[in-house]
């Protein structure tokens, strides 16, 4: 790709239908209040262990969701819940795997790190940083060897876009003209260690341009300029040119995981960025311009709560796993 | 309504914390994601956020107070337009969803869920006619038997197609199969690894191999993490039906970094099956085994014994079971069980034994895990004696389980102490005399065996 990227993809003012941004505002705030909602079940104690959240970048999975297909599949890292329920996956199954309960969609085994679903096409939640690209790479590999023209979506953080296994992927999508997009959501802090402490690739977007992979650099605040990305991108994988690499530049306003006190970086850094980038409330100031009503918003804003309060409840009410799950799904049966 | 703030943990090991300092104050209106509290752990100093909008009624507990245990309210909050007095009356069970009255029982001990009994594989069956081929031809054989039957197998490595197979245990494949089912991979051991998990994710039946197993060790993260575990993590949803096979263990001189037996690590992982083949009837029987297994399965291959020749059936459904060994050579003095190339040395042995008159029953293991203790402990009640045989090393090895399952199941039934002949402990020299002093051979069998006779 020889055009420069830009730092925002939007050209000629929103590329998207009242419909479709309603859908969007819908869905990344139920990802929003989910995840609040999850910081504070952590809080409670309710959840336990690691829990990394995902509010600040809920432009990137809802602005390439409105993209996929049915039987597109998706992979992650840890930082999952958003990528699980934009999948498909309900918030109930989502929130009692957080809380460790059978009516989770691991039955309690997996937790916030480690959550699939057959059905919705989603692989997980990957607790090993970087080992979902290889994998990832395995899915989209799967749908070239079935024939099918079915685009895998790879994501990762710019903190694994150190690994080694990473460019052993791109390497083999290259070669294979695989249908993988990945998807690197650079939200400048690998725990606590910045990009710049930890790349001396300055740009991730042409970290693919050894093997010539296609890229984009999106600003991953603005969901206009991630759906526009994510259809070029999809159009060229699925039309067997091989794999495609985004970056998006994008900010988790909260710590690495609930245990972070992100003495790292300023408070006021983390401010800003809520205050002017916001990816929901620019969506929403896009809509009121193009004459949505605000009580569309409150709409919205009442069902999704709803809609949390419910997973919540389940996520406390549905039993813990019985006994006998200790010692099942270990092997399947020859 | 009003809620209770209660104090967070912040942590997955926090159990009580110091509220250090208010930064919002009664009558601060507060919205999501707004600080309102410092909280010092015995880590480090956190911000506490709001996690819903409202007015901070009243703060519960004072800046400096220590040691407040978790879930202990430390603030009102009040919805839009509520009186201050409403937070006076919120009581703990006022707003469950709010994270006040959820109780956090901790269920009975259920004791020690015991593991349920390994069903019993099937019995050898006699399979006829055989004919003499090599270990080589036998592994061949399976791969293309299973690639013929099953249109979601396919072969992935380094060398597999074009060149036929380093140790050309591919040969003709790619001629069969096509570039679509036989694949070459670039020197990635960790890449086309984890990509081949993927894939198995989805349902496909990848056979991978390893130029030796050594090089496995680039690639361990996905077969344990990635490939063993996910079942489980998924709630018995997704499986992973893949092979990893490739030469394992010592070969002639290739020195510390190719010479190593894997044996005791991929034993380890619960989620994986491991099946170490001897004979060529094993090898077939065991890979195409393997291949239709659908879990992942590590088949340790032995370089030497590629090019040696035994009888295997030749009936075209041959196949055998994991997770059951076979009695070599029936004896009534000693037990011995060997895997692998081990298994030649012990049969050594057990001929230079019959010689002075003494009886050896030698057991192949054929799978490592799931392990035949069954088969073990018929035998030791018969023979009285264990010497278990490996190539690999001494300290947590095949050997230290086999001698503990014959101290745990059949102790009334043992005449001597279990003892091991393995491999040194040490990394596998290069020198032809030195590497030779490093490897098991048939007079430290016989050895073992006559000490134990004797004492």
């Amino acid at each position: 790709m020889d055009e420069t990227p830009s730092a925002s993809g939007r050209s000629n003012g929103p590329a998207l239908s009242p419909e479709t941004m309603k859908r969007a505002y819908r869905d990344m705030l139920l990802v929003r209040r989910f995840e609040e909602k999850a910081g504070q079940l952590y809080g409670m104690g309710l959840i336990g262990g690691f829990c990394h959240l995902y509010i600040g970048q809920e432009a990137i999975v809802v602005g390439i969701g409105l993209n996929m297909k049915q039987g597109d599949k998706s992979i992650t890292s840890y930082r999952d819940h958003g990528q699980m329920l934009v999948a498909g996956m309900t918030p109930r199954g989502v929130m009692a795997e957080l809380t460790g309960r059978s009516g989770g969609y691991s039955h309690g085994k997996g937790g916030s790190m480690h959550m699939f679903s057959r059905e919705k096409e989603f692989y997980g939640g990957h607790g090993i940083v970087g080992a979902q690209v290889a994998l990832g790479t395995g899915l989209a590999f799967a749908n070239r060897y079935r024939g099918s023209d079915e685009v895998s979506i790879v994501y990762f953080g710019e903190g694994a876009s150190a690994q080694g296994q990473v460019y052993e992927s791109f390497n083999l999508a290259a070669l294979h003209k695989l249908p993988c997009i990945y998807v690197i959501e650079n939200n400048r802090y690998g725990m606590g260690t910045s990009i710049e402490r930890a790349s001396a690739s300055k740009d991730l977007s042409r970290n693919g341009e050894p093997w010539g992979i296609a890229s984009r650099k999106v600003d991953g605040m603005d969901i206009f300029a991630v759906h526009e990305a994510a259809k070029e991108a999809m159009e060229y994988c699925r039309s067997g040119k091989g794999p495609f690499l985004l970056e998006m530049e994008t900010y988790r306003y909260r710590g690495h995981s609930m245990s972070d006190p992100a003495k790292y970086r300023q408070r006021a850094e983390v401010e800003e960025m809520r205050r002017t980038r916001d990816p929901i409330e620019t969506l929403k100031a896009e809509m009121l311009r193009s004459g949505i009503e605000e009580s569309v918003f409150k709409d919205i804003e009442t069902d999704v709560k709803a809609i949390v309060a419910d997973a919540t409840e389940f996520a406390q009410t549905s039993p813990e796993p019985d006994v006998s799950e200790l010692w099942t799904d270990i092997l399947v049966e020859a | 309504m009003a809620s209770l703030i209660l104090m967070p943990a912040l942590s997955p090991t926090m159990t009580e914390g110091t509220l250090a300092r208010w930064v919002k104050k009664a009558g601060d209106t507060v919205a999501a994601g707004d600080v309102i509290a410092e909280i010092e752990t015995d880590k480090a100093t956190m911000e506490v956020e709001a996690v819903d909008e409202g007015v901070i009624g009243k703060t519960l507990v004072d800046e400096g107070t220590q040691n407040i245990a978790v879930n202990t309210p430390i603030a009102v909050l009040l919805a839009e337009g509520e009186d201050a007095s409403a937070a006076d009356t919120v009581t703990r069970s006022a707003d469950p969803a709010a994270g006040a009255s959820v109780a956090i029982e901790t269920p009975a001990d259920p004791g020690i869920v015991e593991a349920p009994e390994v069903a019993q594989a099937e019995n050898d069956r006699d399979w006829g006619e055989t004919s003499e081929i090599t270990v080589r031809q036998a592994l061949r054989d399976a791969m293309a038997a299973e690639l013929r039957r099953d249109e979601d197998v396919f072969l992935i490595g380094e060398e597999v197609a074009q060149y036929q197979g380093a140790y050309k245990v591919s040969q003709g494949l790619l001629d069969e199969f096509g570039e679509k089912r036989v694949i070459d991979t670039p020197i990635t051991e960790h890449g086309f690894t984890g990509m081949a998990v993927g894939a198995a994710l989805t349902g496909l039946k990848p056979i991978v191999e390893f130029m030796t197993m050594n090089f496995s060790l680039q690639a361990i993260d996905h077969i344990i993490n990635s490939a063993a575990k996910t079942l489980y993590m998924s709630g018995g949803q997704m499986g992973c039906p893949i092979v990893f096979r490739g030469p394992n263990g010592a070969a002639a001189r290739v020195g510390a970094q190719h010479s190593q037996c894997f044996a005791s690590w991929y034993a380890h992982i619960p989620g994986l099956k491991v099946v170490a083949p001897w004979s060529a009837a094993d090898a077939k029987g065991l890979l195409r085994a393997a291949i239709r297994d659908p879990n992942p399965v590590i088949v340790l291959e032995n370089e030497i014994l590629y090019g040696q020749k035994f009888p295997c059936p030749v009936d075209e459904d041959f196949i055998l079971p994991i997770g059951r060994a076979k009695i070599e050579r029936e004896g009534t003095d000693v037990t011995l069980v060997a895997f692998s190339i081990m298994v030649g040395v012990a049969l050594e042995a057990a001929a230079i034994l019959a010689d002075e008159g003494i009886s050896a029953e030698v057991i192949n293991l054929r799978s490592i895990r799931p392990l035949d203790t069954e088969t073990i402990v018929r035998s030791v009640k018969k023979t009285n004696r264990i010497v278990s045989v490996e190539e690999g090393w001494p300290v947590a090895g095949i050997g230290a389980e086999i001698c503990t399952v014959a101290v745990e199941q059949a102790f009334d039934w043992l005449d001597a102490p279990p003892a091991r002949v393995c491999g040194l402990d040490l990394p596998m020299p290069y020198a032809a005399n030195l590497e030779k002093l490093a490897l098991p051979k048939p007079e430290w069998v016989v050895d073992a065996v006559r000490k134990q006779l004797r004492d």
